[in-house]
């Protein structure tokens, strides 16, 4: 927003202390973006199979490598963060959920969700 | 665009002054006034008063008239009836926004920071002008409309069921809290219209006795007017009503999808 004259605008951002929902949401926003990021490699993997053996062996090589495993690991967790977040919305779409304290413990549930389902992941994708 | 930085004349300076308490206060807190002067040219700055808490009121709006009175008679605010009932000395305090006049010294813990309203142009010192916020609020057209005139001879009635309806959304002081608490209102104040105006909006939609329902849906039907509303809850946290503008703003999204089906 603009105005005419030379009068300040008020501290927002750099000053305002946001709430645990708040931050939830940035993190919503965060998480999409990386996933849409993460869709990318993911395509390069995919594509590289599709390639000379030597391509594959290379991409398959990086994702496997303990830093690929890291970044993969990472991923799953914005992944499944997004997903119960968004399935969170879903709630607030159909009215459930507005409640103050309500919205701060399924904002505390989609983090333990993250958490557990990422780890599951791994856990059965390092077992098979 | 949201714009995440202030503009160069906005940047809170350093070179606040300092305002010691009366020799002999033994109890005293520490205020952090956000301060600026129109005719001085000079970015806002940030100012220290220590306020002796044994002479003071129990509320952060006392502090403030101390500090008016005793300490510097420059500092600018709004205020009036001193209940939260007028929405007049809404502001940013500790970071968070509220009523000065029912937020409790004793609550917050170290330095109390009091800053206007977020992401507004300050007039000076803690007032900030509302006329976009006003405006918004008219331009959701905040009043009754009928098809049929009043009866002559008594009120327009409702069922007690009815009336429930607007419980929740009817109690709003226009103190600008929550709109300004709103990070999707900060980056889109022209369009999105904010959860004051949306409340308010909501209000009349529910009304059994107002005709004009289609219409007021038909206006909200936009982009940016109410679908700005990201759920953040910012809004629900510091209604110094208790009110939640998010679950009525959720509710005429809700009433928008209802009527295509």
């Amino acid at each position: 927003m603009a105005w005419n004259d030379t009068r300040p605008l008020s501290p927002h951002l750099q000053h305002y202390k946001l709430p645990f929902t708040a931050l939830l949401s940035v993190a919503h926003r965060a998480t999409g973006i990386v996933n849409s990021l993460a869709i990318v490699l993911l395509v390069l993997l995919i594509a590289s199979a599709a390639g000379t053996p030597e391509s594959h062996g290379f991409m398959s090589g990086i994702a496997t490598s303990w830093f690929g495993k890291l970044v993969l690991f990472g991923f799953t967790l914005t992944l499944y963060y997004h997903m119960a977040n968004g399935i969170r919305h879903l709630f607030w779409d159909v009215g459930r959920g507005f409640d103050v304290e309500v919205a701060k413990k399924s904002g505390k549930v989609c983090l333990v969700a993250a958490g557990v389902l990422s780890v599951i992941t791994w856990l059965v994708a390092l077992a098979a | 665009m949201a714009e995440f930085k202030l503009p160069a004349n906005s940047i809170v300076k350093k070179n606040g002054k300092q305002f010691a308490a009366p020799a002999g206060a033994t109890n005293t807190r520490r205020f952090k006034v956000y301060r600026y002067n129109p005719d001085s040219g000079e970015n806002p700055r940030v100012d220290s008063f220590d306020v002796d808490m044994d002479n003071c009121g129990p509320m952060v709006l006392d502090a403030i008239i101390k500090i008016k009175s005793e300490m510097d008679s420059t500092l600018t605010f709004r205020r009036s009836c001193r209940e939260g009932i007028c929405g007049s000395c809404a502001m940013n305090i500790d970071g968070t926004n509220g009523l000065a006049c029912t937020t409790a010294i004793a609550d917050i813990e170290g330095d109390i920071s009091i800053y206007p309203l977020p992401h507004q142009p300050i007039i000076k010192d803690l007032v900030s002008d509302l006329t976009n916020f006003y405006a918004q609020y008219a331009s959701i057209e905040p009043w009754l409309k009928s098809d049929t005139p009043a009866p002559p001879d008594r009120e327009r009635l409702q069922s007690p069921e009815d009336r429930e309806m607007i419980d929740g959304a009817y109690e709003c002081i226009l103190c600008a809290c929550c709109s300004t608490s709103c990070p999707s209102y900060w980056w889109n104040p022209d369009r999105y219209l904010g959860p004051a105006a949306l409340l308010a909006s909501y209000r009349w939609l529910v009304d059994s006795r107002d005709d004009a329902t289609g219409e007021r849906l038909d206006d909200l039907e936009d982009p940016f007017k109410l679908y700005r509303c990201h759920t953040i809850m910012n809004c629900a946290q510091v209604c110094p009503k208790g009110l939640n503008p998010a679950k009525a703003i959720a509710e005429t999204k809700k009433m928008l999808v209802k009527r295509r089906l």
